[in-house]
This record gives C-alpha cells, sequence and structure tokens, in this order.
C-alpha cells in the first residue's frame, strides 16, 4: 500500500484487528445501503460482545441481524429495531442491551462524533425516557437535552462508488447514516461497488473527502428489498 | 359514521398548502399523498434522506437503493433531492418541515404523545418520531379515537411513554377534529353522522364543545 491508496486485498484484510468487545458504528436504513459483505465478514470472524451502533439491526437473516445468530452482539444502539424476532426474543430475555435512540439523535451523535463535538444540546427526546440520566438546560424557555457524541473502534460503510483515495459517491437513499458513520470510526472500512483512479470521480461530486477511509474494498452486492412495493400498472 | 382510514387522509390533506414541504408518518399518513388538492404543489420529505418523494414504483423502475422511512420502494419526483441522515434531521429540528402528520397510542390534554413503546409488548424503537415532533410547529396527529374495545386515546394523562412533551395542537380521529390548547380538548368539527355525545362519552380528557359543532367536508 503506497501513499493514498486505501484499497486492501480481502474481506479479512479489511476487518483485521476487530476485537471482542470493541464498539462497531455501521451505515444502512434496514437493509438499503448495508456492508452487506463486512457483515457477513465479522460473522465468520466469530467477533463477540460488540457493541453495534446503527439504525436498525437488520432482519432476522438479513443485514445486521445476522449478528444476533451467534450472540456476537452484547449491546445494540439503535432507533429502530422491529422486524427481526431473534432481536426480540435475545432482548426479553434480557441477553442483549438495547438502547433506543431517536434517529436524528443518532445521526447527529455519529456526525458530533467524527467532528469532534462531545456532545450536544437537543429538544428531542426531552421529557421522555431519552431524557433519563441525562443533563438538561433551558436555552431561550425551551428544554434541551445534553447528549453524548459517539465514536467507534470501527466504522463499516457501503457507498456506491469510490477512488482509490476513498473518495466516497453514494447512490439515492442508501447514502443514509453511511456518511456519518465513516467520519466516526477510529478506523472506516468502506465497501463499494466500484473503484476508479483517483481524477475519475469530480471533485464536486464527492460526498465523503478520503480523509475519513482507511480501508476500501469492492464487493458484489445482493442488495436485498425489505418492502417491495410497485404501483399498479397505469 | 366514524372515517375510514381514506377519509382520514383526504380530511388531512384538506389542510396541505401550496408550497408545503411535508413529512408523512407510517400508516394512515402515507396515504395523504394520494389526495393533495388540485392546483397545489407539496413536496414529500422522506426521512431517510429524501425530499420530493413520488408514487411507488413500476416493476421496471424498482431499485434496492431508493426506499421510504417505512423502508418500501419508492420514486424520486422532478425536482427531489437526496441527502443524509444527519442532513435530513436537520431539516427536521431546524424547523423547516411545514407539515408533520404521524400516528399514535395516544394523546393528552397538555399536547404530550405516546406512539412507540408498550412496555413488555411493543419495543421496537421510536425511530425518527421523536425528532419530528420536537422539531415541528405544525403537526397533525392521526388515529382512532377509542381502541377497539371503547377505550378513549385522548386521555387527561398519557399513559403509556411519550414520544414528546407539550408538542400535539391538532388531532383528527376517526370521530373528531380537535385542537389541544389551555390544556384542553377543544372539538373543532365531527364526522359526518357522529353526534357530539359520541365524540364526548369517548374522550377521557377535558373536552371543550363549542355550541355549534360543523361536521366535515369532504
Amino acid at each position: 500500500m503506497a501513499g493514498f491508496n486505501k484499497v486492501v486485498g480481502s474481506y479479512e484484510e479489511a476487518m483485521a484487528g476487530l476485537e471482542d468487545n470493541m464498539t462497531l458504528i455501521s451505515g444502512g436504513f434496514g437493509l438499503c445501503g448495508i456492508p452487506e459483505n463486512l457483515i457477513a465478514e465479522i460473522q465468520r470472524k466469530g467477533t463477540k460482545g460488540l457493541t453495534l451502533v446503527s439504525n436498525n439491526c437488520g432482519t432476522t437473516n438479513d443485514g445486521l441481524g445476522v449478528l444476533l445468530h451467534n450472540r456476537q452482539i452484547k449491546k445494540m444502539v439503535a432507533s429502530y429495531v422491529g422486524e427481526n424476532e431473534i432481536f426480540e426474543a435475545q432482548m426479553m430475555a434480557g441477553e442483549l442491551e438495547v438502547e433506543l435512540t431517536p434517529q436524528g439523535t443518532l445521526a447527529e451523535k455519529m456526525r458530533a462524533g467524527g467532528a469532534g463535538i462531545p456532545a450536544f444540546f437537543t429538544a428531542t427526546g426531552y421529557g421522555t425516557l431519552v431524557a433519563e440520566g441525562k443533563e438538561t438546560r433551558e436555552i431561550n424557555g425551551r428544554h434541551y437535552i445534553l447528549e453524548p457524541a459517539i465514536t467507534g473502534d470501527f466504522a463499516i460503510v457501503k457507498a456506491w462508488k469510490a477512488d482509490t483515495y476513498g473518495n466516497l459517491v453514494f447512490r439515492k437513499t442508501a447514502r443514509n447514516f453511511n456518511p456519518m458513520a465513516a467520519t466516526a470510526g477510529k478506523i472506516t472500512v468502506v465497501e463499494v461497488e466500484e473503484i476508479v483512479q483517483p481524477g475519475e470521480l469530480d471533485p464536486d461530486h464527492i460526498h465523503t473527502p478520503g480523509i475519513y477511509v482507511d480501508r476500501l474494498i469492492q464487493g458484489t452486492f445482493k442488495k436485498t428489498i425489505e418492502q417491495r412495493t410497485v404501483r399498479c400498472a397505469d | 359514521m366514524a372515517l375510514s382510514r381514506e377519509q382520514l387522509a383526504m380530511r388531512v390533506a384538506q389542510e396541505l398548502k401550496d408550497g408545503y414541504y411535508v413529512n408523512l408518518g407510517i400508516g394512515i399518513p402515507t396515504l395523504v399523498a394520494n389526495y393533495v388538492p388540485q392546483g397545489i404543489e407539496v413536496m414529500l420529505q422522506s426521512e431517510n434522506g429524501l425530499l420530493g418523494m413520488g408514487q411507488f414504483p413500476s416493476d421496471e423502475e424498482v431499485d434496492a437503493d431508493l426506499i421510504n422511512a417505512g423502508k418500501q420502494t419508492v420514486t424520486m419526483a422532478t425536482g427531489a433531492s437526496l441527502f443524509d441522515s444527519a442532513e435530513s434531521f436537520a431539516m427536521i429540528r431546524g424547523g423547516h418541515v411545514d407539515l408533520t402528520v404521524l400516528g399514535a397510542f395516544e394523546v393528552d390534554v397538555q399536547g404530550n404523545i405516546a406512539s412507540y413503546m408498550i412496555p413488555g409488548k411493543l419495543i421496537k424503537g421510536m425511530g425518527g418520531a421523536m425528532d419530528l415532533v420536537a422539531g415541528a410547529d405544525n403537526i397533525i396527529v392521526t388515529m382512532t379515537h377509542a381502541s377497539k374495545h371503547g377505550q378513549s386515546k385522548l386521555l387527561s394523562e398519557c399513559s403509556l411513554p411519550l414520544t414528546g412533551k407539550g408538542c400535539i395542537k391538532k388531532v383528527l380521529t376517526d370521530l373528531a377534529f380537535i385542537e389541544i390548547k389551555d390544556g384542553k380538548f377543544h372539538l373543532l368539527e365531527r364526522a359526518p353522522g357522529v353526534s357530539v355525545e359520541e365524540i364526548v362519552k369517548l374522550t377521557a380528557g377535558e373536552l371543550v364543545v363549542p355550541e355549534n359543532v360543523p361536521e366535515m367536508q369532504f
């Protein structure tokens, strides 16, 4: 590996250094824009005791949900964890710790974590269970709670295209949490559908600059659709 | 007659104004998109990162990378824009969305809303609902007035964990359109053929009934 070239040769190399009890941040919304091959590698590796930060935990047999099959997740930080029977069973049995976090707060926690802001005030969740144990403050007559930022030992990200320097372009709503996740990992691993040479991407069109990216790999994706909904023929 | 799901959506749609940016929750709120009044333009915000959500795709148009907040495949309307989740909630939290429509289990006379958790039974998470109710000024809650067993969902105090505190001002149920102010429910309209007495009977929180309560018009 030379200079700014972030490309690694295998998924094993991509996730090297991920150890038991680490905190892992993942991009994705439902099964849209998830780093599915990196997740598969974590399942293969069998890393345990993970604190996982992601908007959702996949479905029973897809996405991050597969990491529940061998109880690799100790704690889940997410905004919505429906559509997953194993998750529900492990949570109800007290085997899986869950920190429900409002979606916008979760996005901002990652953004703040990556941007060196340790905490922020938000009105979201004031007066609810989310506010329990958190500092509150009244600013200009409104109540806010102090939310700590999140960083991870690793962040796993799915983008559409990258150049070898790790400059990233996302596609449609598969962008979601991926850009924030990319900034918030001590080691950020990105998988993409296509890697091009530096200079081939228009610098004005890059969503995530390569400075946030440590490792990059090209994969193929099955892209499961959770709720395939079509309109009736016109 | 209690309003059907479609009629609930139709009544909400009457509150849309030309040039509104609107976030529609999952369920009945989603149906509002089908009844946008003729001659006005609204743009739908989907909190997973799309402003300008279009209709559902044809078979050929289905794209796994293009979904709405309910994880359904969608299309983009002309003039749509795409962004990340932090940007999306900056729009929401920053008060840039003109109207938010969402469902609930309970609301109370203080404008509190409970919509995401039934302890011991339903623990799926709040998704974006807490951000939406905290960030929006103009919110309409749509729900049934009472449970199947006749238990009122318009209470003096919510019994379930709150989604937001003191943030709801308008509630449309299958029986009535209600405003919340000064710690009371105020009856604005009733569903066609539904009597004021029925509404009073099924409203547990204090309800102010004016002399004349018009029927909803469709």
